[in-house]
């Protein structure tokens, strides 16, 4: 298994005063810039500790948010490409449903790619539901912008013969050539996220490295959704490494610090979604049907724990996230038992998107809380034989 | 002909829903963004002196959404067919807020079956500088607020979604989509109207609701200098949806002016 160390990269102090919304149209008159330089400084510190420690690592971008300050994550990955020795660089994602150009993300991450000598994971997503009103791209078929985007990017990565032509609905483009072109052949690996079991089977018919977040033990169907796509293309089953999740990590010498710890991690969800109401849904971005369903009031639950108990992340409290595996949380052998027992439920997840900071986690927590998992639980779960299940749940 | 089912007609492969009521004169109804129900009185008022052709637009309601359909121009392109399509002669146009939008688009193309143009509360147009927006920006804000704006009895445009038929969920789910597809940037406007508006040569009436809070009435005047033959008229105790608000007014205002305009 591969652990990657991830974190937003929050501004905390705006928990404190923010009139119910965290995203869009809080005013940046509330982040101070020293604040800011000390942050980043902070979080790639403890990226640079991570490669240190044998992890991986994750960034992402968000955008007019305080729960993420990186706001183009070419600017993390430069960074981070530079200045490591070993650890992959996973990006997940870059919002290509939003971008306007993505033969600029080409020659982005093609770029970073060489940098890193062939380190880079280039997950692309389609962007979240409140960031469409800033991008102002149209949020009604993003999913055709996302696909026409990633087929560009890829066809920019791997023509290496002579420039190409592109004039479709989205993107138009003349003599495309990149330079330099990625370190990776033919391409860097392509990760994605899904919440949707019809997008779960498309991830799996081009054999992408699919992540989902949150959905703790409601994730199986979705990964047995990837699985009838995977194999629908005369593969054999999926390997635990086309798997990824999203899990918030607590870990400490003894239970008692570890729950506490598990509070402060936790605090990534209690603040994620504090956004002004009418951004949380823009139109397009879920389907008629859903829309119509919602209209009526009717909200399906996301989460639920092992035993099928309801959740809801907002406000579940540390042990009912714990039973729901979204937080994995408590003394090494609790955690790498949690962990294993997810997998064994999966039928195979080879990638933990481990988010080890959150909130205002200080730099003293985060760097007991990566240390203590790289020391006691990561040997074992690079060690732990993972299961390969085939389409069905068992 | 009876007040519903709305019947359906296909034009170009396109098959949209048809409301289709009254004889005489055909007047071709463009509905706003909120769709249009086969029960709004508008309807009768209008058929009962016109022959009223009430169609639902490509991706709305219950019609079809062509995969290539993208902008307003499509949509007037499409109602241009339709025009031929029904050989409707010296027809009257009636748009209202995004259906006006559509009707300007089309008589800045051609005016050959139209004989007089009415936009109500039309959106479709650039007025103000680059840091203003013209039109409340109606995704960004609760679907409450939008109703307190853009009625002058808000009560009218409250919605109880749990005690309507699936269907109608459904269709109302599609216009809020719809809308956003053809309209969400740039916001509800061509920047390139504005400008082609001198070439609609038939008579036209700028016909607001006076409560109107999504546009202001500086908007409305402004659509109507920049058509030549256009009047403005305000209809009070309307806001954006006057043919919902005012129907028989609406109605009587239509047809006056008709009258008083001979082509």
């Amino acid at each position: 298994m591969r652990v990657y160390q991830f974190t937003e990269q929050p501004y905390p102090d705006a928990w404190k005063d923010h009139q119910g919304s965290l995203r869009v149209n809080l005013p940046n008159r509330k982040c101070d810039p020293r604040v800011a330089a000390d942050l980043f400084h902070r979080y790639y510190d403890e990226w640079l500790l991570a490669d240190e420690l044998g992890l991986d690592i994750m960034l992402n971008e968000h955008h007019q948010t305080a729960t993420c300050m990186s706001s183009t994550v070419v600017v993390g990955l430069s960074v981070l490409a530079r200045q490591t020795k070993r650890a992959r660089l996973l990006v997940l994602g870059y919002p290509i449903g939003h971008r306007q150009d993505p033969l600029r993300v080409a020659e982005e991450l093609s770029t970073i790619d060489v940098i890193s000598r062939g380190r880079l994971d280039m997950g692309f997503i389609k962007g979240v539901p409140y960031e469409f009103p800033s991008s102002n791209q149209n949020p009604v078929g993003v999913m055709e912008r996302f696909w026409e985007a990633h087929d560009f990017i890829i066809k920019a990565m791997t023509s290496h013969d002579q420039p190409f032509n592109w004039e479709s609905e989205h993107f138009h483009y003349r003599h495309v050539n990149i330079w330099p072109r990625p370190w990776q052949q033919p391409h860097p690996p392509v990760w994605s996220t899904t919440g949707s079991k019809s997008n779960a089977r498309v991830l799996g018919e081009h054999g992408y490295v699919m992540a989902t977040l949150g959905t703790g033990y409601n994730t199986r169907e979705l990964y047995d959704a990837y699985r009838e796509g995977y194999m629908s293309m005369g593969r054999p089953a999926p390997a635990a490494d086309r798997f990824a999740y999203l899990g918030l990590v607590a870990v400490a010498p003894n239970e008692q610090d570890a729950r506490e710890r598990g509070e402060r991690v936790a605090s990534y969800l209690r603040s994620a979604s504090i956004v002004y109401l009418p951004f949380r849904n823009p139109p397009g971005f879920l389907s008629v049907e859903d829309n119509a369903r919602l209209m009526r009031g009717e909200t399906p639950p996301r989460s639920y724990t092992k035993d099928r108990r309801v959740i809801d992340m907002r406000s579940a409290s540390v042990q009912e996230l714990i039973d729901a595996a979204i937080l994995f949380c408590g003394t090494p052998d609790q955690v790498y038992q949690q962990i294993v027992d997810f997998c064994e439920y999966c039928g195979g997840m080879g990638n933990l998107l481990m988010m080890g900071h959150a909130g205002a986690m200080s730099h003293a927590d985060t760097v007991e809380n990566l240390t203590l998992f790289a020391r006691e639980v990561l040997p074992r779960l690079k060690a732990y034989k993972q299961p390969l299940a085939t389409a069905t749940a068992a | 002909m009876p007040a519903d089912p709305a019947s359906s007609i296909v034009v170009n492969d396109i098959r949209v829903e048809l409301i289709e009521r009254g004889r005489g004169t055909p007047l071709l109804f463009l509905h706003p963004g909120i769709g249009i129900e086969p029960t709004d009185p508008v309807l009768d008022r209008l058929a009962a002196r016109a022959r009223v052709l009430a169609p639902t637009h490509p991706g709305f309601g219950r019609s079809e959404q062509p995969k290539s359909f993208a902008t307003v121009d499509d949509l007037a392109y499409f109602y241009l067919d339709l025009l031929e399509h029904l050989d409707l002669r010296q027809a009257i146009v009636v748009g209202v807020s995004f259906g006006g939008w559509i009707a300007a688009e089309i008589a800045i193309k051609s005016t050959a079956r139209i004989s007089h143009l009415i936009l109500a509360n039309a959106v479709g147009i650039k007025v103000g500088d680059r840091e203003t927006r013209d039109i409340v920006d109606i995704h960004s804000i609760p679907e409450s607020e939008f109703v307190q704006l853009a009625y002058f009895n808000p009560g009218l445009g409250t919605h109880d979604y749990k005690a309507m038929p699936d269907a109608q969920v459904l269709a109302a789910a599609r216009n809020r989509e719809a809308t956003a597809r053809y309209g969400w940037s740039p916001y509800m406007h061509d920047p390139k109207l504005r400008s082609r508006l001198h070439r609609i040569g038939v008579p036209t009436l700028l016909l607001w609701g006076a409560g109107d809070r999504i546009l202001s009435e500086p908007y409305g005047r402004a659509y109507c200098t920049a058509i030549p033959a256009a009047r403005f008229e305000l209809i009070e105790r309307a806001g954006h949806f006057p043919h919902l608000e005012q129907p028989e007014l609406f109605a009587d205002r239509i047809f006056a002016f008709v009258e008083g305009t001979p082509q």
